[in-house]
């Protein structure tokens, strides 16, 4: 890993000066079993609203785990989540995604018996009228916030570079447009929180650098962002804070320069190392 | 993907002048009696693909549901003296609550539970109407009125063609304006990834058990027309073989494709009257169809030929 080497990036400035948002997320004595397997065992930490908050750890520490449980997908089988201020632990996902919380998945999950731009309307359900009645007879006002709504998709696939694959069929996109793809479909829901699983994975370095770039330009409009990633160069470059884990447990917290130089951090990175 | 699938206002002019030349080039009554029973199953698929081609889910009973609103309207009608046009509200309105309550707790399952579930209700309509003969007339059937309303009785294969194509045109209009509004976004999005539909908001179970409901009230219109219409139902309509018939076409005509959902209907409905080996061995052409529809063209035909054509986008 290039962990070490990291440590030399200079300190964010802007990290420094920022002020400490009040919570947004927080996970008390979390924990999730698979079999008699802990994948998240008794995690606690709080993410703090508007900061680029990383969570990083070898293959299996269960960060995608800990999403799963976040967002609802999974259920937790101990422990508590607090989004905004409220228990939603076990909430199904829809409800928190109507709460503000939306997310990309490490292994794609794109609808792929539709266009890129319809993938990324469907991103906005919740701020359309989705009943039957006005379905079925296109009221006027319906057909109308839809074309706006499909002007918004557009503008977001530009946002994050996918101008050219506006009229594409998703089946016919390459793997590192899908990744921005997914992106383009969460923000569509305007999520006060955005969590990112692994969005750089299998990307080349121009395309990890836009979306990089993406996530900065996110975070910078208030959105707060939980970010999975192995591309440690990002990792360090773009977060406010870091929690590490290993095998489902809390590792080590802090600013990226902390983390770096945490021992434990170090240790497990090498000692995972294949 | 092609205008030929998706062009709202071009597909329903064709379909429409398909529909007014017909009757035209017909000779005779026994050719316009098959068109009319071919747009009786066209309506009722068009409802199916809803459910089948665009939100991914499957149903083996839907004949249950055509049965019940054309015994609806044979029994409120013939028996209790009911307005037809209120039996068949009635019948639909029955048909929607059956639907709900079956897909409430089994539409959190996924597949073959919904398929096994589906074929349930397939089953016990079908003993229903074979065993309480003293209402439906047991397995030989029962007759049923013509329809009446406003003092008008419509009667006859020239009058009841334009009721069905009227009405096919109108459920072909539906259903394109759902699928292109944010509801019928939600139910493909249900089909291409219920996870991913949910972290943007979508709630699948609640989509899942509309397109389920809707989709069998528009069987139990059609059952309810067609049993005027025929002026003899009998339990078969509602069998097991009837629904797999009515899958069959969706997934020949083509998926997710509303005009695919009636050339299937057309062409499976004109297929047995052609060949006559067709009626001897019915379920085994269907078996055949279906299975080579899913090895060769997995998409349906309707797709599949528009593939062919060379590409034009969609504007
Ligand atoms: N659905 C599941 N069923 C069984 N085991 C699971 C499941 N999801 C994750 N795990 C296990 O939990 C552990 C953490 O996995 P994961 O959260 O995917 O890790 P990461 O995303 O950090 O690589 C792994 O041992 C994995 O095998
Ligand atoms: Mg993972």
């Amino acid at each position: 890993m290039k962990m070490l080497a990291t440590t030399e990036l200079s300190p964010d400035t802007t990290a420094q000066a920022r002020r400490v948002g009040p919570p947004i997320l927080t996970v008390e004595h979390l924990s999730r079993e698979f079999g008699g397997v802990l994948a998240i065992g008794d995690l606690s930490f709080t993410i703090a609203a508007g900061d680029i908050h990383s969570i990083i750890g070898p293959n299996g520490a269960g960060k995608t785990t800990l999403f799963n449980l976040v967002t609802g997908v999974y259920k937790p089988s101990g422990g508590r989540v607090l989004f905004d201020g409220a228990d939603v632990s076990g909430m199904a996902p829809y409800r928190l995604a109507a709460r503000g919380m939306s997310r990309t998945f490490q292994n794609l999950q794109i609808f792929f018996n539709m266009t890129a731009l319809e993938n990324v309307m469907v991103g906005r359900h919740l701020h359309l009228n989705t009943r039957l009645l006005p379905a079925l007879f296109r009221f006027p006002s319906l057909v109308r916030k839809d074309r706006e709504a499909k002007e918004r998709a557009a503008r977001l696939m530009t946002e994050v570079g996918l101008e050219k694959y506006i009229d594409a069929d998703a089946a016919s996109m390459p793997y590192g447009a899908l990744k921005r793809l997914e992106i383009a479909r969460a923000l569509a829901s305007e999520p006060k929180l955005l969590l990112l699983d692994e969005p750089a994975a299998g990307l080349n370095a121009t395309e990890s650098r836009e979306i990089d770039a993406v996530i900065k330009r996110v975070a910078a409009t208030g959105v707060t962002i939980v970010l999975v990633e192995h591309d440690m160069k990002m990792v360090m470059g773009i977060s406010h804070r870091i929690t590490a884990l290993n095998q489902g447990r809390m590792l080590a917290e802090g600013t990226p320069q902390e983390v770096a130089a945490n021992p434990d951090v170090i240790a497990a990175y090498l000692g995972a190392a294949p | 993907m092609n205008a030929l699938l998706h062009g709202r206002l071009t597909g329903l002019l064709a379909l429409g002048a398909v529909i007014a030349v017909l009757p035209a080039v017909l000779p005779n009554n026994f050719y316009l009696d098959i068109a009319i029973l071919a747009g009786f199953n066209a309506v009722v698929c068009v409802g199916l693909n809803l459910l089948i081609g665009y939100a991914g889910q499957i149903s083996l009973g839907h004949a249950g549901f055509f049965g019940i609103g054309a015994y609806a309207s044979g029994v409120l009608v013939g028996a209790y003296g009911w307005p037809p046009l209120l039996a068949l509200l009635a019948g639909a309105l029955f048909v929607g609550l059956l639907a709900f309550l079956v897909a409430k707790p089994i539409l959190r399952l996924k597949g073959h539970y919904l398929a096994m579930a589906t074929l349930g209700i397939g089953i016990i309509v079908s003993i229903v109407l074979r065993t309480e003969s003293g209402l439906t007339g047991g397995p030989d059937g029962m007759m049923v009125e013509p329809f009446r309303i406003f003092g008008v009785e419509l009667y006859g294969e020239k009058v009841w063609y334009w009721v069905v194509g009227v009405l096919l045109v109108g459920v072909v209009w539906l259903s394109l304006n759902l699928i292109d509004s944010p509801m019928g976004r939600a139910l493909r999005a249900v089909h291409g990834s219920e996870v991913a539909a949910e972290v943007v908001g979508v709630d699948t179970a609640r989509f899942k058990v509309l397109v389920f409901v809707l989709s069998a009230v528009f069987a139990s219109v059609a059952g309810s027309l067609f049993a005027h219409y025929a002026g003899l139902i009998t339990p078969a309509k509602a069998d097991f073989f009837k629904s797999i018939e009515l899958v069959t076409m969706v997934v020949f005509g083509g998926m997710a494709s509303t005009f695919g959902a009636v050339v299937g209907a057309v062409v499976l409905t004109l297929l047995p009257q052609a060949l006559t080996v067709f009626q001897d061995y019915q379920q085994i052409v269907l078996g055949g169809i279906l299975m080579a529809t899913m090895v060769f063209m997995p998409k349906g035909l309707l797709p599949t030929l528009a593939a062919l054509l060379p590409a034009r986008r969609r504007a």
